[in-house]
């Protein structure tokens, strides 16, 4: 019998566990004369879960779109699959471009993989719309020609929950403690947070880097209660916002939690009894809109639950790209930033329409904030939200609430 | 002050390494007794939890607790009688393989099941909020968690330190062949320490779904810290592990009171210390059938 020494062993136990992290692609293929368009977006990791509903919205969209006819005649070929880390990402997204022919490239949760696929669709010369990733400085100082972002960016965030508090008496003079998730995301959202504080007269008495690894909260809430803040801010993402709120909740701290970015989908995980506070969101399955009723009612029928907004905003990107290639007859990328650039209107499912701004390619739209339903007031496990008014108020224009040129400056080389 | 909140982390590190404790200590015994790297452990973690969940909706959150790891644990009987058994005396390779696959079929299981999103559950409202002790602030729930992980460890520690079974046991760890030899058949103690085991494993999936997020990677999550907590604490060395799972507990938490940032990388810089010094853990024996 062959022995081998334990180390061996445990050294490839570990090497298992390390590859297990690579997680492995969901690839829909591809097939010839069709005309292809590559979705990345995480499926696994911290952002996995709500990757998966953008996914499932973009087949949604990809289906109807070629159930009524497809682009230019030919039915779209949609390869979606697995982002997994920055590097997989741009090493997928030139993949896609290179080797298989995607015309167009969409899709990304993750602001650090946004920005390495950004570079790949520059180099290539194709485009790519950024559909969840909300980090100003994708819009900012690394915005490029061929990169259009869909998803509201993090000043946008911060300003609907910040105006919905100081309504409330909640920002003047109160000490803010901040929980921020330690990758560009969370950085770019604490920058812009710290902004609304400075300006609101705020203070902001701590604040803590969270690794994006982390599950376990509770060194960080002893240090919160260590500080006794008037109100505890959450900057964190995906799984985390989930974990933060369901211990929050066990340790029963005084102070309210409040957050600058959450996803439906981590507000169902956290279920009904955890959540509290006031939270943005870019869209909301009860929207009382009729195109967003419809996509609600298709993605129901087809799924078995509603969507999630990233759901929605894959689903509006892929039928809006449709949209503009139809009507430009064209997949060339110059026509259709040329036409982008306009400033076209689409709808979008909103009260208002939306469109692209010319000079940072921000999808220019409302946002809302949110606070939870009581209990014992909701329809269903995912009535949790009660939407507030939409910001900005109707009478102003929809830019008010998006960075200016001088707060987030872009520059595109030509 | 500074003190007080510096004692305050490390005793809520304390309370987490009972936690990791949970998880750790399964996958030591099994690889000590069995020669076996279960990386398939993290899977009944994570059914222990969506079980847990299930149950809860019907029997609420104490009766599912409980039974949880004991419906965890009979699977466990399978898993080792139709598929660990055949592996004992196999290449490693093989039985790392065999359990890696499983992990995977696990967590898709899983996801065909309960699916892809998350599930939620809540603590019961009379283990809400938290107790001050002194000047030290400890969540309710954990203070739980804590005593069970103390009433556990005791009798698992008299199941082998003071029962014949443990002898059997602890013996089959050192000399496998003397114990042959004896005329003792190791194979129905593997299939006790293997539901003991998985069932540590399951009960500490149960009592985390309410506070962190039920997904169907969550097994994937756990392995690494369960992985280092045995790798530190030293094979064979029931207290070996004990300290460990405490230490990275503390560990991770003072890090996080003076670099917060450092929190989750603390715990590996601890290991590569460790090993550094002890290549073998804590307090790890010479274990002959290993050498």
């Amino acid at each position: 019998m062959i022995r081998y020494p334990r180390r061996t062993v445990l050294r490839a136990g570990a090497a298992f566990v390390g590859a297990s992290a690579l997680g492995f692609p969901a690839i829909v293929r591809a097939q010839a004369d069709k005309i292809r368009i590559g979705h990345l977006t995480p499926l696994t990791g911290f952002l996995g879960v709500i990757g998966s509903y953008a996914q499932l919205g973009v087949k949604l969209a990809a289906e109807e779109i070629n159930a009524s006819g497809g682009v230019l005649g030919k039915q779209i070929d949609l390869i979606s699959e697995d982002s997994i880390n920055p590097a997989t990402a741009a090493t997928k997204a030139q993949r896609m471009l290179e080797q298989d022919g995607a015309v167009v490239l969409l899709g990304e949760i993750s602001s650090a993989s946004s920005l390495t696929i950004m570079q790949v669709a520059e180099r290539n010369k194709k485009m790519f719309f950024s559909t969840g990733a909300r980090s100003d400085a994708l819009r900012g100082k690394n915005c490029n020609k061929y990169s259009f972002h869909c998803d509201i960016p993090n000043t946008v965030m911060v300003n609907a929950v910040g105006t919905a508090l100081s309504q409330k008496g909640m920002v003047k003079g109160k000490k803010f403690f901040t929980l921020t998730a330690d990758y560009i995301f969370g950085h770019d959202l604490l920058k812009a947070a710290k902004a609304f504080f400075g300006t609101h007269d705020a203070n902001l008495i701590g604040d803590e880097l969270i690794p994006t690894d982390a599950t376990d909260f509770s060194p960080y809430l002893l240090k919160v209660r260590q500080a006794k803040p008037d109100v505890v801010c959450c900057n964190l993402a995906g799984n985390q916002v989930t974990n933060l709120v369901k211990q929050y909740a066990e340790f029963g701290l005084p102070y309210p939690l409040v957050g600058f970015n959450l996803n439906t989908g981590d507000a169902w995980a956290a279920g009904a009894g955890n959540l509290s506070g006031t939270w943005p969101t870019v869209w909301y399955h009860t929207l009382d809109n009729p195109a967003s009723k419809a996509f609600v009612a298709a993605f129901t029928k087809k799924y078995g639950k509603p969507p999630e907004n990233h759901a929605w905003i894959d689903y509006v990107t892929l039928k809006l790209l449709a949209e503009a290639i139809n009507t430009t007859k064209s997949t060339e990328s110059g026509e259709l930033i040329a036409y982008f650039e306009k400033q076209t209107q689409f709808d979008i499912g909103k009260a208002r329409k939306a469109y692209f701004r010319s000079w940072d390619h921000q999808l220019v739209q409302e946002a809302y904030p949110f606070t939870v339903k009581p209990k014992d007031q909701m329809k269903d496990q995912w009535d949790m939200l009660v939407l507030g008014e939409a910001v900005p108020a109707a009478n102003d224009p929809l830019e008010t609430i998006y960075p200016t040129k001088e707060q987030n400056p872009c520059e595109m080389k030509a | 002050m500074q003190f007080e909140f510096l004692a305050e982390q490390v005793v809520n590190g304390l309370v987490l390494g009972g936690y990791y404790l949970l998880i750790a200590l399964g996958l030591s015994l099994i690889f000590s007794v069995g020669g076996i790297v279960n990386l398939a452990h993290g899977a009944f973690y994570a059914l222990g939890a969506y079980v847990c969940v299930e149950l809860t909706k019907r029997l609420g959150f104490g009766p599912s607790v409980v039974v949880s790891p004991f419906a965890v644990a009979l699977l466990g009987i399978l898993f080792e009688r139709f598929i660990l058994r055949r592996f004992y005396t196999a290449d490693p390779i093989l039985s790392l393989l065999v359990t890696f696959g499983l992990a995977m079929v696990a967590e898709q299981a899983i996801r065909m099941i309960w699916g892809a999103a998350p599930v939620s559950t809540e603590i019961p409202q009379s283990f809400r909020g938290s107790v001050i002790v002194g000047d030290f602030l400890f969540s309710r729930y954990r203070l739980l968690i804590l005593a069970v992980v103390a009433a556990i460890l005791l009798g698992v520690w008299l199941l082998l330190q003071k029962t014949s079974f443990g002898r059997v046991v602890r013996a089959g760890i050192q000399r496998p062949d003397m114990v042959a030899a004896l005329g003792i058949r190791l194979q129905p103690y593997m299939t006790a320490i293997v539901m003991l085991g998985v069932g540590m494993a399951a009960l500490g999936g149960a009592f985390f779904a309410p506070i962190t997020t039920v997904h169907p990677a969550m097994g994937a999550e756990i392995m690494t810290i369960a992985f280092v907590v045995v790798v530190i604490g030293g094979l064979g060395s029931f207290w070996g592990v004990v300290i460990a799972a405490l230490l990275v507990g503390v560990v991770r938490g003072v890090a996080i009171h003076f670099e917060p940032a450092a929190g989750e990388a603390s715990i590996y810089i601890l290991m590569f210390l460790v090993l550094l010094v002890r290549p073998r853990g804590l307090l790890g024996e010479r274990i002959e059938k290993f050498e």
